[in-house]
């Protein structure tokens, strides 16, 4: 039986986080001043008011429906593309890893994922949607997960890494490049010490140390260096 | 002079026909109002008349070009006060009243914590038409120095016993995954809640075992995603735990953990100033209220009261503002209790459901700082004790924060929030080591105290009309989780205001008559 791997397509549609939001209500031109001319308009006419904030209501809730995960439409195997009654005869192979890179899939689309009891590996790079309130799902694939890869998801947190205890079987996690971790440094030694059978790849543990200055004839109270 | 511009509003003949395009795409457009009014649904009366009349510099022209020069700053004092001077405005002849909140407010809310608020939003957002309800709320200390949201610990669980707050802590932790849907506001930066989806683990001895295990069961069918732990399991899992004298543990999984409570206060604060809810810094004082002496069906004579007038008195003077309401919200948290004697409840023979209080008191809670370089690691749950002692970590650093709830005998006196630390010394830190063996060596770094609106009741909310004073709403005596149900109590709040019943989550069993009745709804869980 062979296994399957699964990577999702080069997403074309633009998927707009929720602070690139405002920029996408204003009008054409130049966007700064295109934002204070909306913003007086808004301060004068309730309609204008309204008008924004039905707009950023509507993409704000537009970003949920575009993130819903289609079921089997994007799923190809690496290399060929099956059609749709290949893909079919599939149904029985479990799955045993997925590749969501840069792929827009949030909190709900994460039920998809879940569903996979015999998931090895997966792989969430640069996911734009994936935050510390997803990874706490996570502990439901603890009996087979043995890889995983945050690196480049900017939502993610130190405090959604602690809820990667779980994953007891877990292997590789890979927290390389994630900008909302406060301290990468630390939070490296902290997981490598919650998780001592997982290769913790990503942070480097001297990132956060400074080099000391070279104190030599000043500092009297150390002993001479051999 | 005024008296002027007022004859030539009234000669234009068009007047008439002005006001009645006010809502719709006036050319004039909508002018922000002196005081409390701004953001309101119906803007001054005067508003286009400002723009027409008084404008000599440019005669026909449409003012609203304010950015040129001195001339600017002149026209829109002379279109304040003569806003001010119209009807629906806010003028005084004798002296400046925009520091007062406004003389009528359909709803006022006493209390601007995160219940305040919360209801407030809800209020807002269930309202049939934008702008149909005018709310007022009204905090006596803005810098929230004494209010239990901003000294909160800031944990959410659903390990509750009773269905009802189960739903409600389950509501509530979708609306904080969520909160930038709902409390998103134009050209704002996202709210970061800074939360901690760490769980919560609760430890039963042999005595507890079988409630733990009952709740557990119930939390389950709620949907609540806990699990149980043997003993073995809570040594493999959590290695620094002394599980001597533990029969069974329940851990969260999913939906628990701990978030910054200040930040769902300034969200909350924030969303709701933009949805046209005013603001008020005072102490509420007085209520005015009318009664009306009605006989039950059963021919008990009963005094019916409705409160008509709200009092809201000025920091640091004998200044007040009589507010005229249809609504009042009892949100005041360890105050409710004094609100609620203002406006009559509980006076009168006892036994009587007159006589029934509102048996909501403040208590005082210590929470310690500590730090301890061995202690357990980030996998660490909000870990509670049997012996009450709870403690949870705080940031990468290893430091922690804890505490315990006093037995009836050591509650401290809640006249103020000094802290004392003997109480650490002496109750705390012994059972903690005694858990934790990690924690023999600990250094405290700080500590705080706060409040619980503490029911002395049940320790369970208080959510809905007062049967007798027909018009004060309670949402108050949470008991220390308040912080985590207020989203879900808010919305609760709103429909029983609007719709007169309870719509999503059933919450009759929280009403203020069950203290007469006698009938408690305990809570088995509350540290």
């Amino acid at each position: 039986m062979h296994s399957l791997n699964l990577v999702a397509p080069v997403w074309n549609g633009v998927t707009k986080s929720i602070r690139d939001l405002s920029s996408s209500v204003a009008p054409k031109g130049s966007q700064k001043k295109g934002k204070r001319l909306l913003q007086f308009l808004a301060d004068r006419f309730y309609d204008v008011e309204a008008l924004r904030e039905y707009l950023l209501q509507k993409q704000v809730s537009k970003v949920h429906q575009e993130n819903r995960f289609q079921g089997q439409e994007w799923i190809q195997s690496s290399g060929r593309r099956p059609s749709s009654l290949e893909l079919l005869s599939f149904q029985a192979v479990p799955v045993e890893s997925v590749d969501a890179s840069d792929c827009a899939i949030n909190y709900e689309g994460l039920d998809n994922l879940l569903a996979l009891k015999e998931l090895q590996s997966l792989s969430l790079q640069r996911c734009p949607h994936v935050d510390d309130w997803c990874l706490s799902r996570l502990y439901q694939l603890a009996d087979s997960l043995q890889e995983l890869s945050l690196a480049g998801c900017p939502r993610v947190s130190e405090r959604g890494l602690a809820c990667l205890h779980h994953l007891q079987n877990l292997r590789r996690l890979d927290i390389s490049d994630l900008p909302a971790v406060s301290n990468p440094g630390l939070t490296q030694i902290l997981m490598e010490e919650m998780l001592p059978n997982c290769e913790v790849l990503g942070a480097d543990w001297a990132q956060g140390l400074k080099s000391r200055p070279e104190k030599q004839s000043q500092d009297t109270a150390s002993p001479t260096p051999a | 002079m005024f008296r002027g511009a007022v004859h030539l509003c009234a000669g234009r003949g068009h007047l008439g026909r002005r006001l009645s395009t006010l809502r719709g795409g006036s050319a004039l457009g909508k002018v922000e109002g002196t005081g409390g009014h701004h953001g309101s649904g119906v803007p001054p009366v005067s508003s286009c008349v400002t723009f027409r009349t008084w404008d000599p510099g440019r005669a026909g022209q449409t003012v609203g070009q304010l950015g040129e020069g001195g001339w600017a700053g002149k026209v829109s004092e002379i279109k304040k006060t003569l806003q001010s001077v119209l009807p629906g405005g806010a003028w005084n002849s004798l002296y400046d009243t925009s520091h007062l909140p406004p003389e009528q407010s359909d709803v006022v809310i006493v209390g601007g914590g995160v219940l305040g608020l919360s209801v407030a939003y809800w209020l807002k957002r269930l309202e049939k038409q934008r702008g149909a309800i005018r709310v007022l709320v009204v905090e006596q200390d803005h810098t929230y120095s004494q209010a239990s949201t901003g000294l909160s610990v800031g944990g959410i669980r659903q390990q509750f016993s009773l269905p009802e707050n189960i739903q409600l802590s389950l509501f509530s932790v979708n609306f904080l995954r969520n909160i930038n849907d709902y409390l998103a506001v134009v050209d704002d930066p996202p709210l970061d809640l800074q939360f901690n989806p760490s769980g919560y683990l609760l430890l039963a001895s042999e005595e507890g075992a079988a409630i733990l295990e009952s709740n557990v069961k119930v939390q389950r069918q709620e949907g609540a995603k806990v699990c149980l732990m043997s003993p073995e399991q809570l040594r493999n899992k959590f290695p620094w735990i002394n599980t001597e004298g533990v029969a069974l543990a329940s851990y969260g999984l999913e939906g628990e953990g701990w978030f910054d409570p200040w930040c769902l206060l300034q969200g909350l604060r924030r969303k709701v100033q933009a949805m046209g809810v005013h603001f008020c810094h005072g102490e509420v004082t007085r209520f005015v209220s009318s009664s009306n002496r009605m006989e039950t069906t059963s021919g008990e004579e009963i005094t019916l009261k409705r409160i008509h007038e709200v009092h809201v008195k000025m920091d640091h003077s004998v200044e007040y503002q009589p507010v005229e309401c249809a609504i009042v919200i009892n949100a005041a948290g360890a105050w409710s209790g004094r609100v609620a004697e203002l406006a009559g409840i509980g006076k009168g023979p006892p036994g009587t459901l007159q006589g029934t209080k509102l048996p909501v008191e403040p208590r005082k809670r210590y929470v310690y700082v500590w730090h301890c370089p061995q202690g357990p690691g980030l996998e660490s749950p909000l870990v509670a004790d049997t012996s009450g002692v709870y403690f949870r970590r705080d940031g990468l650093g290893n430091n922690y924060l804890g505490g315990c709830s006093p037995t009836e005998e050591e509650e401290p006196d809640p006249e103020n929030l000094e802290v004392d630390h003997d109480f650490f010394q002496n109750k705390v830190w012994p059972r903690l080591a005694w858990r934790i063996p990690a924690f023999e060596s600990l250094k405290v770094r700080s500590a705080w105290a706060g409040y619980y609106d503490y029911n002395t009741f049940d320790q369970n909310g208080v959510v809905g009309p007062h049967p007798l004073v027909a018009n004060m709403y309670f949402a108050t005596g949470f008991s220390g989780h308040g912080l985590q149900q207020a989203p879900a109590v808010g919305r609760a709040v709103a429909e029983m205001v609007l719709e007169g019943r309870f719509q999503t989550i059933n919450l009759n069993a929280f009403l203020f008559s069950r203290f007469f009745l006698g009938e408690k709804v305990q809570e088995h869980n509350i540290f």
